[in-house]
């Protein structure tokens, strides 16, 4: 398989306060093409910063990062400012943990679908941004999308919101999409659609997922490969069934023993 | 559309109600009109006649509904010191204190919201410190005592203007406008520091909202996240605030116009107050309270047009 995404030795460290502290010790990934890993692990267990860092929105002067994020055989990590942003939001998108604060609630849901856009390519008239967001609005589930392009985002549910997002993380059809948390904010049955909606897109247009949970069941039904964190360290990663049917780790023991169980 | 409509409504009924409130306050207050014109002298058989003449007997929504029609007419009484039309009093004044007003206010606008997203942007830096220390300052002079260091700064050592030296806008309006910068600048330094105090703390409020990072996860710059995203939702707070200070400006350049001898509204009605001129306070608060009043309309459409939650709310 091609690797899109390797990163090595990711250490993040924070120096707001007086003594240094560490958020990601050690981190590794390969994102194979196509693929969807998940990282899983507990509130504080560093994933969301990984993710973070790889999505480059970790710029504080702050926040010391080391290691690799080799991307397009660039390391994202030290390359200068407007090649990063080259690829924010083009190639690399992110999505959170929060639908409702992470719209910008005076801009219409069409202007923010098509920001990446009108960022990356200029080159697209209006009236074509207009017509791709829309179809992009619908490819998300969206119906009455050319309603939803007019609207604002407290007239939205939740659920609609994390789809807008998803729509405008696509937009550009990013290599890599990064799902940070998604479903945490949702309810369930929500979340289930956002998932299939996941898998739809991977399979549709062969994004590479790098899916971000605490829910080791969302994970389990998504991906592929997955990896254990715990107070910034990775513990376990392997295939999603192996590390399932023999966790070799005892915090992933501990995880997975923890998911609720339905007994009649 | 509807917000607009039912915002307008509103304000109409709200100038009823305060106009109401002045019409009863001035009826209320010691002192009889026919009295005051006829002089202490006047036998009781002449004051009761006149008082019947004046209409004074009539039963109060009668007289408020009088005054009211005539006020809305532009026929705002009989000044009691003078004996001529209380319009005739101020009408060459209220430019005087409209213009200071405007002008204080635009010197605010253009001078905080720069220097507010500025020290928001480089937020810590030495100029955010040093002006944030200035802002602390301006903010505890008072603009009477402002007005007479500026009056003595630009007046005494630099003479870039004659103090006391007003000139009317009839004569020469470059001029006119000349004078009146100095006395601006005096009203419009403390609401400057407040405004700059306030845009910066909006602005990094709302830099640090979910919004902003999705924005930055776009492939925005620092200066585009600012102006296309942050911006517009850091004013709607400022926008609150400048409605009153724009209010506040119009209405109450009181004492600096005493500072800088400008022949304003504000001096007719130090001036009605000590010699008890009633009609002539009355139109000048009634006159305030609806520029207070008709700002507060202004700065609603304002909000309607920039915050969509506005808009569509029922």
């Amino acid at each position: 398989m091609e690797v899109i995404l390797d990163v090595t030795d990711l250490h993040i460290e924070f120096h707001d306060h007086d003594l240094p502290e560490t958020a990601v010790e050690d981190f590794d990934l390969m994102l194979g093409k196509g693929e969807i890993v998940g990282i899983v692990g507990e509130s504080g267990s560093g994933k969301s910063m990984s993710a973070l860092a790889i999505a480059g929105l970790l710029n504080r002067h702050a926040i010391k990062k080391t290691g690799r994020i080799m991307f397009e055989g660039v390391d994202l990590l030290t390359c200068d400012r407007k090649t990063l942003r080259s690829f924010q939001g083009d190639e690399i998108s992110i999505i959170f943990q929060e639908p409702m604060t992470s719209l910008n609630p005076v801009k219409n849901i069409g202007w923010q679908v098509e920001e990446a856009l009108f960022i990356h390519h200029k080159e697209i008239k209006k009236e074509e941004r207009k017509k791709r967001a829309i179809e992009m609005l619908k490819a998300v589930g969206l119906e009455n999308a050319e309603k939803v392009y007019k609207m604002y985002p407290h007239e939205l549910s939740g659920g609609m919101r994390q789809r807008v997002m998803i729509a405008a993380a696509m937009i550009g059809n990013p290599k890599i999409l990064i799902a940070d948390e998604p479903t945490t904010a949702l309810d369930v049955t929500v979340q289930a659609q956002i998932v299939e909606l996941l898998k739809k897109i991977n399979r549709e247009r062969g994004t590479s997922i790098i899916f971000i949970s605490h829910d080791l069941s969302l994970v389990s039904q998504l991906c592929e490969r997955v990896i254990v964190m715990q107070q910034g360290n990775i513990v376990e990663s392997g295939s999603t069934a192996e590390v399932f049917r023999k966790p070799r780790h005892q915090y992933t023991k501990k995880l997975i023993a923890a998911i609720p169980k339905i007994e009649l | 559309m509807r917000y607009i409509i039912k915002k307008f409504f509103m304000t109409i009924i709200t100038l009823v109600v305060v106009s109401f409130c002045v019409f009863l306050a001035f009826s209320v207050i010691p002192g009889d009109p026919a009295l005051k014109k006829l002089g202490m002298e006047a036998s009781p058989e002449l004051v009761a006649q006149v008082r019947e003449e004046m209409g004074l007997n009539d039963p109060l929504v009668v007289r408020y509904y009088r005054w009211i029609s005539a006020f809305v007419k532009g026929d705002f009484g009989t000044s009691y010191s003078y004996n001529k039309p209380v319009m005739w009093l101020i009408a060459g004044k209220i430019p005087n204190t409209i213009i200071l007003g405007i002008m204080a206010f635009l010197i605010t606008v253009v001078v905080s919201i720069p220097l507010g997203i500025f020290t928001a942007k480089h937020e810590n830096g030495v100029i955010d410190r040093v002006i944030s220390v200035t802002n602390q300052i301006i903010m505890a002079i008072p603009p009477f005592f402002s007005g007479i260091l500026i009056s003595m700064i630009f007046a005494g050592v630099i003479r870039l203007f004659a103090p006391k030296g007003y000139v009317s806008y009839k004569d020469n309006v470059p001029g006119f406008l000349w004078y009146l910068l100095f006395p601006a600048v005096a009203l419009a330094l403390p609401k400057i520091a407040m405004t700059v105090k306030m845009l910066r703390g909006s602005v990094l409020d709302e830099a640090g909202k979910d919004y902003t990072r999705t924005a930055y996860s776009r492939g925005n710059r620092t200066n585009e996240v600012l102006y296309r995203h942050v911006l517009k939702n850091a004013m709607i707070p400022v926008i609150t605030f400048l409605g009153m200070v724009l209010a506040d400006m119009v209405a109450g350049s009181i004492v600096v116009e005493k500072v800088f001898d400008v022949p304003g509204v504000s001096t007719v009605l130090i001036n009605s107050i000590s010699n008890r001129d009633y009609p002539v306070v009355q139109t000048i608060i009634m006159g305030i309270a609806t520029i207070v009043i008709v700002i507060n309309l202004l700065v609603d459409i304002v909000y309607c047009v920039i915050d969509p939650r506005i808009r569509i709310d029922e």
